[in-house]
């Protein structure tokens, strides 16, 4: 009982392209790619460096004498403080967690009917839903900070988590992707008398797995790299990438300890993107738009 | 939404078609009422967050409102105000429009381009490659590592590198000089764009019909860019209009790491974007009701933008 794949090709030759043609796109592919990884490569580098590497002239792009130091600093300075480190890594940690296994629940159950039945208003609120997406998050910051001042959010983070639990988005690519179950699947389900919250759960769900995975992808790193924005004002509710922000403005001295800061908060997304890889290509496939 | 099935199910036999419809629908409603149960928890958060507030901005922006009085109506002044009195939201709409018109086609065009060449590699290097172009815009907002590169003393990368090949014997201040700020931006905008649409296209380059580029060289397509145009393109048109809403979405939207590299405000307004102009309004100023007025108008440029395109889109390959 599993969804019908989309079956991936591999990009076998059909007909030929010039010799040079192709080697100029492939030379343009790995300048490319150097210009997309080279400051990735000297964030890791950084973050193992020692203190006179970190100052030298010329600058020197890779570690000659990798060290751990930047990390015990990290975690000496950070103890120190009144806010220790691990409690910005906890708040990150809660917002990313909660927001995004929520943001999947409530986008796949309501992707479900959006994606297997016709009923008043479904049409409607699909479009509704892919017209957001035309505009950004930045449209309804005025209002959204009215409404979270009169429900008493600011300063919690549920002002971060909660509206991050309807992201367009994850709705739009889950309901192209649930299209693909098969209705026979479901209505045998039916005659069975599962109802269809059971459907939805039992059948629905874990056959779009791959789904779910995307809008972890998607939302994950969104959250992550959250920095509390205007609401949260609170230091022991701030976000890990706040602290980096408060590292980095301490200026030179700091430079190290900003550094492993900024590791830890590339290395985290990436490495979910790596393990999820295939699966987001996946469901990636059906997110185009029909009209 | 729960429905009170007591009084309305009684059976109407009236002739008026109108009516007929609604009990119909009506039923329908009761019929797929796990439907909506099912949708409620999203939609109401969809809604509050989403669709109520764009409503609630439009109307804002013919209010008076500090967040403290009570608001005062306004007509269209807030508008005027904006669009004939306020020097410095032109030059924060002659950015916000640089920036789109450039990093918007140029990313776009970047994605699918690098995913038509990663396509054709070996399944390991595909991935591989996929990783590196994709990681920037993921990699925990960490983009003021762009900051050492363009530094202002000799010590950033930039300045190092000229000053010790001999094209500069001073290090110039890259971030604060007018002159470069913007094109830094767009570079950096431009690294941290290969996002949702890339992937999109690299999926949809997987799923192109095989037997159609095969029926193409029977019926004369000669070389790669003809099967580009004529087979691949319009066979993604799908993914191509939700990379194009991404890409162009995103373009408008540009703040953060001009805030990250320039400042907030930055020097004479060099890097200033409608959202850091509503950032200012909305944020350090109160002035709700100009603010929504920024709002609505950034709303109405990337709807139209975005639907404009769409129609665009649809002619590929036709």
């Amino acid at each position: 009982m599993s969804v019908k794949t989309i079956r991936l090709i591999s990009g076998t030759k059909k007909l030929n392209r010039s010799f040079t043609v192709s080697f100029l796109l492939f030379l343009l592919l790995a300048a490319f790619g150097c210009f997309m990884a080279l400051p990735l490569i000297y964030a890791v580098n950084n973050a193992f460096k020692p203190l006179d590497e970190l100052f030298i002239f010329p600058p020197r792009f890779l570690v000659n004498n990798p060290t751990m130091d930047n990390f015990f600093d990290l975690f000496s300075l950070m103890g120190n403080s009144w806010v220790p480190l691990s409690r910005y890594i906890m708040n990150t940690l809660i917002i990313t967690v909660v927001g995004t296994a929520g943001h999947i629940l409530l986008a796949s159950a309501a992707a479900y009917p959006l994606a297997k039945y016709r009923f008043p208003g479904s049409k409607v609120l699909f479009t509704i839903v892919v017209l957001s997406l035309m505009f950004s998050a930045q449209v309804t910051a005025i209002p959204n900070y009215m409404v979270m001042s009169w429900l008493g959010w600011i300063n919690t983070h549920a002002s971060i988590i909660v509206p991050s639990l309807s992201f367009s988005l994850g709705l739009f690519l889950m309901k192209q992707f649930m299209e693909q179950i098969p209705d026979a699947l479901l209505e045998a389900a039916k005659i069975d008398g599962a109802s269809e919250y059971r459907i939805f759960w039992t059948i629905v769900m874990p056959n779009v797995k791959p789904a779910w995975l995307t809008l972890m992808i998607l939302q994950f790193p969104m959250l992550w790299g959250s920095d509390g924005g205007n609401f949260i004002y609170s230091e022991n509710l701030k976000t890990l990438h706040y602290a980096l922000g408060q590292i980095v403005l301490g200026g030179i001295a700091r430079a190290g300890v900003g550094a492993a800061v900024a590791l830890l908060l590339m290395v985290v997304p990436i490495t979910l993107f790596i393990i999820s890889q295939s699966s987001v290509i996946q469901t990636m496939a059906t997110s185009g738009m029909k009209e | 939404m729960q429905v009170e099935a007591a009084d309305r199910s009684v059976p109407v036999h009236s002739p008026a078609v109108k009516e007929s419809v609604w009990t119909r629908n009506w039923r329908e409603i009761k019929k797929s009422k796990h439907h909506y149960i099912l949708m409620a928890p999203y939609m109401i958060l969809f809604f509050m967050f989403t669709v109520i507030p764009v409503v609630f901005s439009m109307i804002l922006s013919f209010f008076y409102f500090n967040m403290l009085e009570f608001p005062r109506f306004v007509g269209l002044q807030n508008y005027s105000r904006l669009l004939l009195g306020d020097d410095v939201f032109m030059i924060a709409l002659k950015n916000t429009l640089m920036f789109a018109v450039i990093t918007g086609p140029v990313s776009y065009i970047a994605c699918f381009l690098f995913a038509w060449i990663i396509n054709e590699l070996s399944p390991k290097i595909r991935a591989f490659m996929t990783l590196v172009f994709y990681a920037p815009s993921i990699a925990g907002n960490v983009y003021f590592i762009w900051l050492i590169f363009f530094s202002g003393d000799a010590y950033g990368y930039l300045n190092g590198f000229l000053m010790k090949t001999g094209f500069i014997l001073e290090p110039v201040q890259w971030l604060t000089n007018e002159q470069y700020i913007l094109t830094i931006i767009i570079i950096v905008q431009l690294w941290l764009s290969l996002g949702t649409s890339f992937l999109a296209f690299i999926a949809g380059l997987q799923t192109v019909d095989h037997t159609l580029i095969e029926a193409g060289s029977i019926d004369g397509i000669k070389n790669r860019w003809q099967e580009l145009w004529f087979i691949t393109l319009p066979s993604m048109r799908p993914q191509l209009m939700f990379g194009a809403v991404m890409q162009i979405t995103s373009s408008f939207a540009v703040a953060d790491v001009a805030i990250a590299l320039a400042g907030f405000p930055s020097v004479n307004y060099a890097a200033h974007t409608i959202v850091t102009h509503l950032m200012d309004y909305g944020t350090i100023r109160f002035e709700m009701g100009y603010a929504s007025a920024i709002a609505t108008v950034l709303f109405g440029l990337m709807l139209g933008a975005n639907l404009l395109i769409q129609k665009l889109l649809r002619k590929v390959g036709e």
